[in-house]
């Protein structure tokens, strides 16, 4: 028996009206209430979160063979946009050039992109502000001022690695976990 | 405003908050020291209890709906993605099920406690109305709730009882049109009855809020019914019975555990497993425990209201309406006799012509009929809901409580006996004798309320009253239990084994019983059975390769188990369809392209798909297993349809599916003989399992939550207890 139902139980046993013990009682049933629908609460919050088939559903293979340099892509995974980016010799350079240091969130391009992969950049394409897809897939869509995207909502400007430059954004855009399986093909998450 | 006489608070928020709006003043009036009958027993927990159980309804509800999709197509799979994927939506699901099971039957307790002490008496009629409103509104509410997992049953009973509007002379047929949203139980019925399923609950909030409310103004009936005259026969609310609800609620939760954890489908059917097919009522369509009573009476109109009926019936009514006037005077016996044996004889005479076609005695116009049996039946099961209703004029003895009322409480006790008969009627097949005898029933509860409570109104000479309260504190506990069990024991549905084959001989598994778990070699040895013998034609689509871990398989085991199998994707960038290797995240790959391909290949039958076909079939693993050894030489004489094979266990004995186990004939990768017995107890292992991937977490969670609740109901009971130690001497 645990040594808590003892103590409560000779307290019962000995029927003392003592404030002290009785207040032990009190607040023993109380506590053991609460933890109780504590406990309740939680699997019922709990299952608001992603369920089994959800966790399940997380990779997808993407051919990239199609895509010339200075182009784009925009796939879907997890049910965001995720921009993979094939980038001009420029953008390579203009992307490891700058000082990491005077950057909002400190990060080397080559800590953004695969080792010996310097082309590709895979990105998700989700603004870290407030949650808006940035511009700067297509050719004729404005770029930003460091030519990488440019979020109309609110006017974040990212460069060729995905890093916040300017504007209201935290963070560089998130990288999501991917492999090439061969030159040609890309395995997201 | 009218709050002048307020108490200030000494806390500095709770009074700036309570001279504002003076809440908690309201709190304490009515639930801190509002004054409460000192004698209540425990049946006067069940209006608490009732609470409990519509908080926890809606609560469980609305985060069952964040996963619930409804939808012809996608509902049922919905339900079964809940039960298998959700983050304890398992239990969310078997809570929702069970909890609206222990609603009605604390509701029915609730509704037994108030004929009992007569708590519609006056002044708490309209106390009394909306208690039977609330009760309407429950049934409403659990019935489409009842349609929302779109199974067999759901279906099928949404058809059944929408179809009862269409008695109604002249408008009956468009109603149910208006009903349905077209011209079956389809889509947009299962669209709305989601919603007034989610709306429905929230009208029961407000109707018991105005039923409290009404309480409040009254104040309690108690077991005496005597009205509490000075301040000895009263104690304050808290802590006395709140502190008595809380215990009564914990012991009750103990109860409902039991049902969640260990035997969560126990008051359900079979039926529910098997998605909705409008070609095909199941054999055997019952209501819930709950409905059967009404569902009796329904049935009991078998017969078509000819005019000797008719005349019968306005004879008898005739007779019985002395007994509601003058009702101080003594009665005038002779008519009420010869009125009510002319109204016994014509209505015994129209109905023997009628149903005999004529064999035994004939008479004219017959055949002519004031009310069809159909609107006779659906009038009688209103009516006895109505009856409910009125109850409070149906009754204007004195003395409230049945304690001082011998004949009263007879006549009441055997309205209970009267009720789980009809209820037990109600789950049988409609035949003799099973009809006559719920059609008498269907007698005695119309005769209790309209004949014999207004008559033992007038005749019946009460015991002695006590003075008060105080002088007559009478201590009664328990009778819950019991109530308990023969509210759930009376309902049981062993009338729905299947009537020509005989019930699957009980064996032993390794999941049976409250601790035992699965058996990981039986599943993975029934697993290569359903992969190497099953799966060539019955597909189980609702399970995803990655459950199999749960057989205790490693992850790489199951991705090398699920690239065996390829599945169709795309489309690619070209815009083609084209095959992959299955990974673990793909359901079970079908057999068959669709039903039809299926069929095809099948001899014309549909193998069923079997990810549910354990808890989809009256038995369980003891029928699959049955069905599974079961195949025997047809008997001398027993025709057969070509292509059938004969099997001691199926239903009608001929089945489609041809013996599919032979001895060796798949070898074991753990070297277990594969005998026909062994495979048949493997697989059915491994079908019970499928059905229910959670079972064993379910029981584990379960034991925890038992102890729990047990040791909380002990703490309860000594908090309690301390507090009444000076009530109570």
């Amino acid at each position: 028996m645990s040594p808590l139902l003892t103590v409560v139980l000779e307290d019962y046993m000995t029927k003392k009206t003592n404030n002290s013990k009785r207040d032990f009682l009190y607040l023993t049933a109380a506590a053991t209430g609460a933890v109780g629908a504590a406990s309740m609460g939680w699997s019922i919050i709990d299952s608001m979160n992603p369920a089994a088939d959800t966790l399940a559903l997380s990779s997808t293979e993407v051919n990239i063979s199609q895509i010339e340099s200075g182009q784009a892509i925009t796939v879907m995974w997890r049910g965001k946009p995720v921009f993979i980016r094939r980038r001009t010799k420029q953008e390579i350079k203009d992307a490891e050039d700058i000082d990491v240091s005077t950057l909002r969130d400190p990060q080397t391009d080559n800590a953004r992109i695969v080792d010996g992969k310097k082309e590709w950049l895979v990105v998700v394409g989700i603004c870290t502000h407030l949650g808006c897809v940035p511009l700067g897939q297509k050719q004729a869509e404005v770029k930003g001022e460091f030519g990488g995207w440019f979020c109309p909502c609110h006017g974040s400007h990212y460069d060729s690695s995905g890093r916040i430059r300017k504007g209201p954004a935290p963070k560089n855009l998130a990288v999501p976990e991917y492999k090439f399986i061969n030159d040609t093909t890309i395995k997201i998450g | 405003m009218a709050n002048k006489d307020r108490q200030p608070f000494d806390n500095t928020v709770i009074e700036w908050v309570d001279s504002r709006l003076p809440v908690f003043t309201m709190m304490q009036k009515e639930y801190g020291v509002f004054p409460t009958p000192r004698n209540f027993n425990y049946f006067w927990n069940f209006g608490a209890l009732s609470m409990v159980f519509l908080i926890l309804m809606i609560l469980t509800g609305i985060f069952l709906a964040m996963n619930y999709t409804p939808h012809a197509d996608m509902a049922f799979n919905s339900v079964e993605r809940i039960m298998r994927d959700v983050n304890s939506g398992w239990m969310l699901r078997y809570m929702h099920m069970n909890g609206a099971h222990f609603f009605f039957a604390v509701v029915y307790i609730h509704i037994f406690r108030g004929m009992y002490y007569g708590s519609y008496k006056n002044p708490r009629e309209l106390l009394w109305i909306l208690g039977v409103v609330i009760f309407i509104l429950m049934m409403a509410t659990g019935f489409m709730g009842y349609t929302l997992p779109w199974s067999q049953m759901s279906g099928w009973g949404a058809t059944v009882i929408t179809s009862l509007f269409s008695a109604i002379p002249v408008v009956g047929e468009g109603l149910v049109e208006l009903l349905w949203g077209g011209f079956s139980v389809d889509n947009p019925t299962l669209n709305r009855f989601f919603a007034l399923h989610y709306l429905f609950p929230f009208l029961i909030v407000a109707v018991v809020a105005l039923h409290v409310w009404a309480l409040h103004v009254t104040g309690s009936n108690n077991p005496l019914g005597i009205e509490p005259k000075t301040k000895r026969d009263t104690l304050p609310f808290h802590p006395y019975y709140t502190m008595k609800d809380l215990f009564g609620i914990s012991v009750v939760l103990v109860i409902y555990a039991l049902f969640v954890f260990f035997a969560p489908n126990s008051l359900g059917h079979a039926d529910h497993y098997i998605p909705f097919d409008p070609l095909v009522t199941p054999p055997h369509i019952v209501p819930e425990w709950y409905f059967l009573m009404f569902y009796a009476i329904l049935r009991s109109i078998t017969f078509d209201f000819n005019i000797y009926i008719c005349a019968g019936l306005g004879a008898m009514a005739i007779a019985a309406l002395p007994l509601y006037q003058n009702r101080d005077k003594a009665l005038n016996l002779p008519p009420i006799f010869a009125f009510g044996a002319l109204g016994g004889i014509l209505f015994i005479l129209g109905f023997v012509a009628q149903e005999a076609g004529g064999n035994l005695i004939s008479l004219p116009l017959t055949s002519f009929h004031i009310i069809t049996a159909k609107l006779g039946g659906v009038l009688a099961m209103f009516g006895a809901i109505g009856a409910l209703l009125v109850l409070p004029w149906l009754d204007w003895h004195k003395v409230r409580s049945a304690r001082f009322r011998p004949m009263y409480k007879f006549f009441l006790i055997l309205f209970v006996i009267n009720a789980v008969v009809l209820g037990i009627m109600g789950a049988k097949v409609a035949e003799q004798p099973w009809v006559i005898i719920s059609q008498l029933a269907t007698g005695y509860y119309f005769a209790f309320f309209f004949v014999i409570v207004p008559l033992l109104s007038r005749i019946e000479v009460a015991k002695p009253l006590p003075r008060s309260i105080y002088e007559e504190v009478v201590k009664k506990i328990a009778v819950v239990a019991l109530i308990c069990v023969v509210g759930f024991g009376g309902f049981s549905n062993n009338a729905l084994a299947a009537g020509d084959a005989p019930a699957a001989p009980q064996r032993e598994w390794s999941f049976d019983g409250m601790l035992e778990t699965f058996d990981k070699g039986e599943l993975q040895r029934g697993f290569q059975v359903y992969k190497e013998v099953c799966a060539a034609c019955h597909g189980m689509k609702r399970l995803s390769y990655r459950n199999l871990t749960g057989l205790g398989y490693s992850d790489a085991q199951v991705k090398s188990i699920a690239s065996e199998y390829e599945v169709t994707d795309g489309p690619n960038d070209e815009g083609d369809m084209f095959d992959r290797p299955a990974r673990p995240s793909d359901n079970f790959k079908d057999p068959f392209e669709n039903d039809n391909a299926a069929r095809f290949a099948n001899n014309g039958a549909l193998p069923p798909d079997l990810s549910l076909i354990a808890k989809a079939r009256h038995g369980g693993a003891d029928y699959l297993h049955a069905i599974l050894t079961g195949y025997v030489e047809a008997p001398e004489g027993f025709e057969m349809n070509p292509g059938m094979s004969y099997n001691k266990f199926f239903s009608g004995h001929q089945i489609a599916m041809a013996p599919p186990l032979m001895d060796d004939q798949i070898s074991y990768a753990d070297n277990t003989p594969a005998t026909v017995e062994q495979m048949a107890h493997d697989v059915s292992t491994f079908l019970t399992w499928a059905s229910e991937p959670s079972q064993d977490d379910r029981k584990r969670t379960g034991w925890k939550v038992v102890i729990f609740l047990t040791f909380f109901s002990i703490l309860l009971y000594l908090v309690k207890k301390k507090i009444w130690k000076d009530v109570e001497k």
